[in-house]
């Protein structure tokens, strides 16, 4: 398709501004400063933008298109309600610096999503400043280092963290000033306690976990965990990536999480809008409250809501005003309309389609951990390769199905992976049509196999070639 | 039988499922948990739609929207106009609902465009390489920083005292637990720029890079040129920019900038109470290895025919993980989104054409509250849609009486830098009409 630079032509123009108003001033700044050239941008009418964009749409897989199973990222419906609320003209008309009592309603929504997420998670105290999932995890593992070096446990750099762990963790502590001690999973697919053990010494800061991790399964020596760790002046950090598992079953902070962030673009139903925008809250138990970014909503004893800056031994800031909001009032919009039992009931049903599907898939696909998962599991692609294909050839044949593939090639511990999450919000028959065409896809493999290697066959697009794209790379129109 | 429209399954459906798990209930599939959670959640019962639309609609209109109030305000996030145009296509839910290009031959739609948005960022801000977006200006400027250090391994940063305070602390907390420091550069009361000398003096072999923001805090636009005079050559120069701006302000590129950020709520995204942005992030092309976040790139299919995709993977977490430049994962590709559209719309006349009337405007704003004596002149440097002024009447009472007549009024410096006395900050964009600024002013006549 033409880029947009490609339709552009001289002279052609959609914006219409009203003639100035005000008396035109001398353009009083030095020559050097002044732009002589506009700036190279498209020119073209409305009409071309509207087809521009509607062709690009078309192009694109969505969970309003179809299946959407990709693990660990938990891509469940997104009710065009949280849209239209998140619209208001009192939300996305606000200054972040308008005075606290013209923003009252905000505030009250900030707060009572606060008093929510603690809730959901067992914890004591959130702020909603972080931007996205892995900004969360910075800024939890921030508040450990803060707190670890205020209560003279500064020399603990180290943090462990599972091989089969996400890979903004790794990152998100080394960005944070840790070091990574890598611990392996057992072949259950859980921490190896054993490892973990030989692991821990006076400078483990922490460990950070995903539970259910991100084969699905559930860490259940947590508690041993758990213990191992404080003992050790040791905290735990939970990565909610996969929180959608377990909302109303479980809290990670009975089981003695520290630090717990949250993915409300995730597990609260607000779209990832091509990956972003996101929100990734945190909640900390109450002795890491004062190391939270600054500021976080409070509520004064008259009712009124406030901008709580005195936090003396805050981290500071991790991002400008106030975290993502319409992003939040989504996320409240959601729980909201679920409630306390729909979120439970969410969880139950991620769970149960997970379970459904995977047993479906093992009767002709190698499931890579047998026991009961959570909300995803993850095939072991690895009989692919007796036809010749890989999991990369699988997944794209399955493009050609109007379904999006799964995860591949993660967690790094599974040959061949493919990390399938269906969510809540497919149906029996979904699950249903989806088995059958991996049967289909496994059985044209067998037959044949060149239909994989060269899918998709039926897209406007073919399969592209990535290494010429880092080869010759080319990240601009000139 | 199911009162939640998001969940699909029937009672029958979730028999038959359990049949075929063969198991009697759902806790069995909870029996790994050692610690159950047995009570309820206290979270309300779940609400229906008209319930919850109620309820967030109270809640909208329990806060004063700059819709139906004047704003004299900036400051970092902006009032402009945002054409119709841009949000029904944006919102189409083929873009909206998709998560992160990881298949590409069936995101060409997300890939295009955010290719299209660095092209487009390349070309206002007059650098080589952009990558697909970054959380915020704030968050955007902090990881420039940490790749300064990746550039050339130093850990002193030389920051203007007159970049966004926020900015400051959200640099501050990114970095020094990297072991870097931030040192301020001071500013010429007089003109409201960078004090060049103050900049030449802190400059040692340690310094990793210098930052500047372009215009600044203040709403002065600093010489770039004269700044990358004084800037030694390894030594990273970083600027922060408006884009809004960039229409009649010289790109930062040609003056010789190393990367360039940004926050880029003003190209097409509503003010949302500062949240979500865009976070602009554009550098020298040699430094592209060295770049955190997404960057896409064009390639072509088996066919020959031209695709986009993901490229230089190997830098991001999903691959290098602890290793990686940045922890990002989810991006701002919507706010992107949002921002290539208004580029579009804007075009290459329309970016220029609202450049000049923010510059208008506020030039004619500054003029008539001179002109009621309430304030007096404070820097003499060239501003573009900001500007501070000195105000007779006390800022907080202005702002009060301002308030009661449905403007909120400019932005209190105090509570930002102390020595700022009753300095103000005004902001004017093509939204501020004629005749608020004469209502402003003559009402301000009447008050002391």
């Amino acid at each position: 398709m033409k880029l947009i630079f490609e339709k552009s032509v001289s002279g052609r123009k959609s914006f219409s501004l009203p003639k100035l108003d005000v008396k035109e001033s001398q353009i009083d700044i030095p020559e050097h400063l002044v732009r002589n050239e506009a700036p190279n941008l498209p020119e073209l009418y409305e009409v071309d933008i509207v087809r521009h964009y509607n062709q690009l749409a078309s192009l694109n897989h969505s969970v309003d298109r179809g299946f959407y199973p990709l693990g660990s990222c938990t891509m469940k419906y997104n009710p065009f309600l949280n849209e239209e609320v998140a619209a208001l003209n009192g939300f996305k008309y606000l200054h972040p610096y308008q005075e606290e009592r013209t923003v009252q309603g905000a505030l009250e929504l900030m707060y009572e999503l606060q008093e929510f997420l603690k809730e959901i998670t067992g914890m004591d105290h959130v702020t909603l400043q972080p931007a996205a999932g892995a900004h969360g995890e910075l800024t939890g593992m921030l508040v450990i280092k803060k707190y670890l070096q205020e209560n003279n446990l500064g020399h603990k750099n180290e943090v462990i963290i599972p091989d089969s762990a996400h890979g903004t963790n790794p990152a998100s502590a080394v960005m944070a000033g840790f070091e990574v001690i890598k611990v392996n999973s057992n072949n259950e697919g859980r921490v190896d306690l054993d490892h973990l053990k030989s692991l821990v010494n006076e400078n483990t800061a922490a460990i950070m976990l995903t539970n259910p991790n991100t084969l699905g399964l559930f860490e259940k020596d947590i508690l041993k965990i758990s213990d191992l760790m404080h003992k050790n002046n040791a905290l735990l950090y939970y990565d909610g990536a996969n929180l959608n598992a377990i909302m109303g079953k479980v809290r990670p902070g009975d089981n003695g999480f520290d630090v717990v962030h949250l993915n409300l673009h995730k597990t609260f139903s607000t779209p990832h809008g091509m990956g972003g925008p996101g929100s990734g809250p945190i909640a900390v138990k109450s002795f890491l409250k004062e190391y939270l970014p600054k500021p976080v909503v409070g509520m004064k004893e008259s009712g009124e809501y406030y901008f709580d800056y005195d936090i003396p031994k805050s981290i500071g800031k991790v991002r400008s005003f106030y975290g993502n909001f319409s992003v939040l009032v989504k996320a409240y919009t959601y729980i909201l309309s679920m409630g306390k039992e729909g979120l439970k009931k969410a969880s139950e049903l991620a769970t149960l389609n997970a379970n459904y599907l995977k047993e479906k898939l093992s009767k002709f696909l190698d499931v890579a951990y047998p026991d009961v998962c959570k909300h995803e599991f993850v095939i072991k692609g690895t009989s692919l390769k007796d036809y010749g294909v890989s999991t990369l050839d699988f997944a794209k044949r399955l493009l050609d199905y109007g379904m999006h593939p799964p995860t591949v090639y993660f967690p790094l511990i599974v040959d061949e992976a493919m990390m399938i999450e269906p969510t809540e919000t497919e149906s029996k028959e979904t699950l249903d049509e989806v088995a059958a065409i991996y049967e289909k896809i496994l059985e044209e493999a067998r037959k044949d196999s060149d239909k994989l290697k060269k899918a998709p066959l039926t897209l406007p697009i073919k399969r592209l070639d990535e290494v010429k794209a880092n080869k010759e790379l080319n990240v601009k129109f000139d | 039988m199911n009162d939640f429209p998001y969940l699909p399954h029937t009672q029958k459906d979730i028999e038959e499922m359990f049949a075929f798990l063969g198991i009697k209930d759902i806790d069995e599939l909870y029996q790994d948990i050692p610690a159950l959670f047995k009570g309820e959640l206290n979270i309300p019962s779940g609400l229906s739609e008209i319930e919850v639309k109620e309820r967030l609609t109270d809640l909208s209109q329990m806060n004063k929207n700059i819709e139906e109030y004047g704003i004299f305000r900036g400051a970092g996030i902006y009032n402009h106009y945002i054409p119709s145009v841009i949000y029904p296509l944006a919102s189409n839910r083929n873009f909206l609902t998709a998560y992160t290009p990881y298949q590409a031959e069936v995101s060409q739609g997300t890939l295009q465009i955010l290719y299209e948005y660095q092209t487009q960022i390349c070309n206002l801000t007059g650098m080589e390489v952009s990558n697909s977006s970054m959380y915020d200006g704030a968050s955007a400027l902090g990881e420039a920083i940490l790749m300064a250090k990746r550039i050339n391994g130093k850990n002193h940063v030389l920051m203007s005292k007159l970049v966004h305070p926020e900015y400051q602390e959200v640099s501050k907390t990114y970095v020094e637990v990297q072991g870097m420091n931030i040192e301020q550069i001071d500013y010429l009361s007089e003109t409201g720029q960078l004090d060049l000398a103050d900049l030449t003096s802190k400059i040692t072999e340690e310094t990793s890079c210098v930052v500047v923001s372009y215009p600044n805090f203040l709403g002065v636009i600093e010489d770039l040129k004269a700044i990358r005079e004084k800037v030694p050559s390894d030594v990273v120069f970083i600027v922060v920019t408006y884009p809004i701006s960039l229409g009649l302000l010289e790109a930062p590129g040609k003056f010789g900038v190393d990367i360039v950020v940004g926050e880029g709520q003003s190209l097409g995204n509503t003010p949302s109470f500062g949240g979500p942005g865009l976070g602009i992030f554009a550098s020298k092309k040699n430094y592209i290895r060295k770049m955190p976040g997404r960057i896409i790139g064009e390639t072509v299919d088996q066919d020959g025919k031209r695709g986009f995709c993901m490229v230089l993977q190997t830098r991001e977490q999903h691959i290098r993980r602890e290793k990686s430049t940045s922890n990002i994962c989810s991006n701002h590709a919507f706010n992107a989104l949002l921002a290539s559209l208004y580029l579009n719309v804007m075009g290459k006349q329309g970016i220029r054409e609202v450049s000049l009337q923010n510059y208008h405007k506020a030039h004619y704003l500054a003029k008539k509250l001179l002109e009621t004596e309430k304030f007096k002149p404070v820097f003499d440097g060239p501003f573009f849609n900001e500007f501070v002024l000195e105000s007779k009447i006390d800022p907080e009472l202005l702002n009060e009486k301002l308030l009661e007549q449905h403007y909120f009024g400019p932005l209190i410096l105090k509570n930002f830098y102390e020595e700022m006395g009753n300095n103000v900050l005004f902001c004017a964009t093509e939204l501020t009409k004629k005749r608020d600024i004469d209502f402003l002013c003559s009402f301000l006549e009447g008050l002391s």
